[in-house]
C-alpha cells in the first residue's frame, strides 16, 4: 500500500518536472523559432525530468521521506531510464537531426542515422578502456558499465566548466567593476564605428558605381573563384576587374574592423548596465529587483551565444546536445555527491550504483579542474594581452 | 560622388531569416554563396534609378544597413544596436515564410528601430504590442519580405501568402515574397521589381522633399558627434 502511495508522489513530481522543463523549453530555448518536430520537445523535457527526480530522491534519502524499499526501487527505475535516454535515445536523435539538414543523405537518413549512432557507441566503449573503473567481474551490458562511461564524461564537463567559471567569473567582475567606462568613452567608440562604416560605404559606393560602368560597357565581372579563375584572370583580366578585387580587400578588412569595434562597443555597454545597476545610479529598486536584473543581464549575454550558434536548421541538433550534457553532468552530480555526504546515506548511492572506484572519479574531478582553470588562466591572459595593442592602431 | 547625401535603409529581421542573402541580392544582383552569420551591421550599397524612364530620371546610391541579432536580447546588445538607428530613410523588414515566429517578431523590430529615442529602462521589457497609432503617424516608408518561397509546399502556399498580406496592412507597407537564392523573382518587369522600385522612390522622395530641415517631423535628432564634425570630409 506504502508502495503505491510513494510511487504516485513520484509520479507527480516528476510530471511537475516535466511541464517545467516543457515550459523552460518553449519560452527560453525557442523563443524565436517555430517547433515543428515535438519529438525535440519531449525528449528535453523527459531528460530535465528524469534528471530532477534524480536529486528529488536524493533529498528524499537524506529527510527520510517514503519508505526505503520503494526509494530504493525507484533509484533503479530512474537510472535505467536516464541511462537509456543518454546512451542509446538521445544520440541517435542527435545523429538524425544531424543527418537531415545534410541534402545528399536525405533519402536515407534512418540507415546514416543508425550507422552514426553505432559509431558513436564505439566511440563511447573505448572511452572505458583506458580509466581504471570497474572490477572485471561484471558483465557487458550491465549498468555499472554505462554509468562508469557516463560518468567519466560527465565528470570531465563539469570539471571542465567548474575550472573555467573559476577563473572567468571574478575576471570578469573585476573587469566589470575596474573599469570606470564613462558615457565620453562609448560615444567615442561609437563615433570611430560609425566612421569605419561610413569609409566602407563609400568604397562600396566606388564598386557599385564602377560594376555598373563595366556592365554597360559589356565587359563581365569574374571573381576569381577557384584555380582556373585565379589562372584566368592573370591573363585575361579587365582593369575594372583589378580595381574591383582590390577594392574588396580594403572592403574586407574594413568590415573586420568594424565587427571588432561593435564588439567592443556591445561589451561597453554591458559594463556600464551592469556598473549602474549594481550601484544603484539609475532609478531606485529594492535589492532583489536588482538582483534579478543582474541576473538576467549576465545570461542574456550568455543566450545570446546560444542563439548566435543556433539558426532554424540546427537549432534541432543543439537543443538536444543540451539535453545530453544537461543528463550527463547530472548523473555525475551524484557521483560526486557521494563524497559530501554523510556516512548514513552513503550506502544507497553505493547500492545502486554497484561497486564503481568512487574515489577515482574524485581525483579526475580534481586534475581536470586545476587544467581547466589553468588554461583558462593563460587564455585569458592572452585574451588580455591582445587588445591593447587593438586599441593602439588608428 | 555623391557622398554627403545619404539615403538610408534599414534592414531588419530575425537571426537566420536571409537578410544577407537579400541585400546581396539587391545590391549585386548576384545570389550570395557562402551566407554567414551577420556580427553587427554589414552594409552594401544599390545603385538606383529614381523615376526611370521619365525625364526626371537621377540615380542615387541606396545604403543598405543589414542589422544582425535578436530582437529579445538584452538591453545593453539593444543600447549597442541603436547607434545604426539614426537618421533612417527607409525600413525593410524581412521575415521566413516557413517560421512563423520571425513574422510575428516584426512588430518587435519596428518598434525597436522607429522608438531608438526610448532608453530601454530595464530588462522586464513589456511585450512589444501592437501599437496601431505609431503605424499610423509613422513617416518612414516600410516594405515587407518574405523569403524562402520556394520551401512552402503548395498546398500551404495559400494560407502562408494570407497571412503575411494581413501582416503587411498591418504595417502600411507593400509585401515581396521570394526566394533568395533564385534572382527571377526579382527579374526586371517582373511585379516585385516594380514594388521594389517603388519602395525606394517613394524613399528617395520622402528624403529629398525634406531636404531642408535636418530632422524628419517626429523624430527627435540625436545629438551625434560625427554628423557635426566631419561634414566636410571625404573618404575615398
Amino acid at each position: 500500500m506504502s508502495f503505491l502511495i510513494d510511487s504516485s508522489i513520484m509520479i507527480t513530481s516528476q510530471i511537475l518536472f516535466f511541464g517545467f522543463g516543457w515550459l523552460f523549453f518553449m519560452r527560453q530555448l525557442f523563443k524565436d523559432y517555430e517547433v515543428r518536430q515535438y519529438v525535440v520537445q519531449v525528449i528535453f523535457s523527459v531528460t530535465f525530468a528524469f534528471s530532477c527526480t534524480m536529486f528529488e530522491l536524493i533529498i528524499f534519502e537524506i529527510l527520510g521521506v517514503l519508505n526505503s524499499s520503494s526509494r530504493y526501487f525507484h533509484w533503479k527505475l530512474n537510472l535505467c531510464v536516464i541511462l537509456l535516454i543518454l546512451v542509446f535515445l538521445v544520440p541517435f536523435y542527435i545523429g538524425y537531426f544531424i543527418v537531415s539538414n545534410i541534402r545528399l543523405l536525405h533519402k536515407q537518413r534512418l540507415l546514416f542515422s543508425c550507422l552514426l549512432w553505432l559509431t558513436f557507441m564505439y566511440f563511447f566503449w573505448k572511452l572505458g578502456d583506458p580509466f581504471p573503473i570497474l572490477s572485471p567481474k561484471h558483465g557487458i551490458l550491465s549498468i555499472e558499465q554505462l554509468i562508469s562511461r557516463v560518468g567519466v564524461i560527465g565528470v570531465t564537463l563539469m570539471a571542465l566548466l567548474s575550472g573555467f567559471g573559476a577563473v572567468n567569473c571574478p575576471y570578469t567582475y573585476m573587469s566589470y567593476f575596474l573599469r570606470n567606462v564613462t558615457d565620453v568613452d562609448i560615444l567615442a567608440l561609437e563615433r570611430r564605428l560609425l566612421q569605419t562604416m561610413d569609409m566602407i560605404i563609400s568604397k562600396k559606393k566606388r564598386m557599385a558605381m564602377t560594376r555598373r560602368t563595366m556592365f554597360q560597357k559589356g565587359e563581365v565581372h569574374n571573381k576569381p573563384s577557384g584555380f582556373w579563375g585565379m589562372i584566368k584572370s592573370i591573363t585575361t583580366s579587365a582593369p575594372g576587374s583589378e580595381n574591383l578585387n582590390l577594392i574588396q580587400q580594403e572592403v574586407d578588412a574594413l568590415e573586420e574592423l568594424s565587427r571588432q569595434l561593435f564588439l567592443e562597443t556591445a561589451d561597453l555597454h554591458a559594463t556600464k548596465a551592469t556598473i549602474n545597476i549594481v550601484f544603484d545610479r539609475v532609478g531606485k529598486t529594492d535589492p532583489v529587483t536588482r538582483g534579478i536584473e543582474i541576473t538576467v543581464n549576465y545570461l542574456g549575454i550568455q543566450f545570446d551565444f546560444f542563439y548566435a550558434i543556433s539558426s532554424s536548421k540546427s537549432s534541432n541538433v543543439i537543443v538536444l546536445l543540451l539535453a545530453q550534457i544537461m543528463g550527463m553532468y547530472f548523473v555525475s552530480s551524484v557521483l560526486l555527491i557521494r563524497m559530501s555526504m554523510p556516512l548514513e546515506y552513503r550506502t544507497i548511492i553505493t547500492e545502486v550504483l554497484g561497486e564503481l572506484q568512487f574515489n577515482f572519479y574524485h581525483r579526475w574531478f580534481d586534475v581536470i579542474f586545476l587544467v581547466s582553470a589553468l588554461s583558462s588562466i593563460l587564455f585569458l591572459y592572452l585574451a588580455h594581452k591582445q587588445a591593447p595593442e587593438k586599441h593602439m592602431t588608428p | 560622388m555623391a557622398s554627403l547625401d545619404r539615403v538610408k535603409v534599414l534592414v531588419l529581421g530575425d537571426s537566420g531569416v536571409g537578410k544577407s542573402s537579400l541585400v546581396h541580392l539587391l545590391c549585386q544582383n548576384q545570389v550570395l554563396g557562402n551566407p554567414s552569420w551577420t556580427v553587427g551591421c554589414s552594409v552594401d550599397v544599390r545603385v538606383h534609378d529614381y523615376k526611370e524612364g521619365t525625364p526626371v530620371e537621377k540615380t542615387y546610391y541606396i545604403e543598405l544597413w543589414d542589422v544582425g541579432g535578436s530582437v529579445g536580447s538584452a538591453s545593453s546588445v539593444k543600447s549597442t544596436r541603436a547607434v545604426f538607428y539614426n537618421s533612417i530613410n527607409g525600413i525593410i523588414l524581412v521575415h521566413d515564410l516557413t517560421n512563423k515566429k520571425s513574422s510575428q517578431n516584426l512588430y518587435r523590430w519596428s518598434s525597436e528601430a522607429l522608438n531608438k529615442d526610448l532608453v530601454p529602462t530595464g530588462v522586464l521589457v513589456t511585450n512589444g504590442e501592437y501599437d496601431q497609432e505609431q503605424f499610423a503617424e509613422n513617416q518612414i516608408p516600410l516594405l515587407v519580405i518574405g523569403t524562402k518561397l520556394d520551401q512552402i509546399h503548395e498546398t500551404k502556399r495559400h494560407e502562408v501568402l494570407t497571412r503575411t498580406a494581413f501582416l503587411a496592412e498591418d504595417f502600411n507597407a507593400e509585401e515581396i515574397n521570394l526566394d533568395c537564392t533564385n534572382p527571377r523573382y526579382l527579374a526586371a518587369g517582373s511585379s516585385n521589381a516594380v514594388k521594389l522600385s517603388r519602395f525606394f522612390d517613394k524613399v528617395i522622395e520622402k528624403r529629398y522633399s525634406l531636404r531642408d530641415s535636418n530632422q524628419i517631423p517626429g523624430f527627435p535628432d540625436r545629438k551625434r558627434f560625427w554628423g557635426g564634425t566631419l561634414k566636410g570630409l571625404h573618404y575615398d
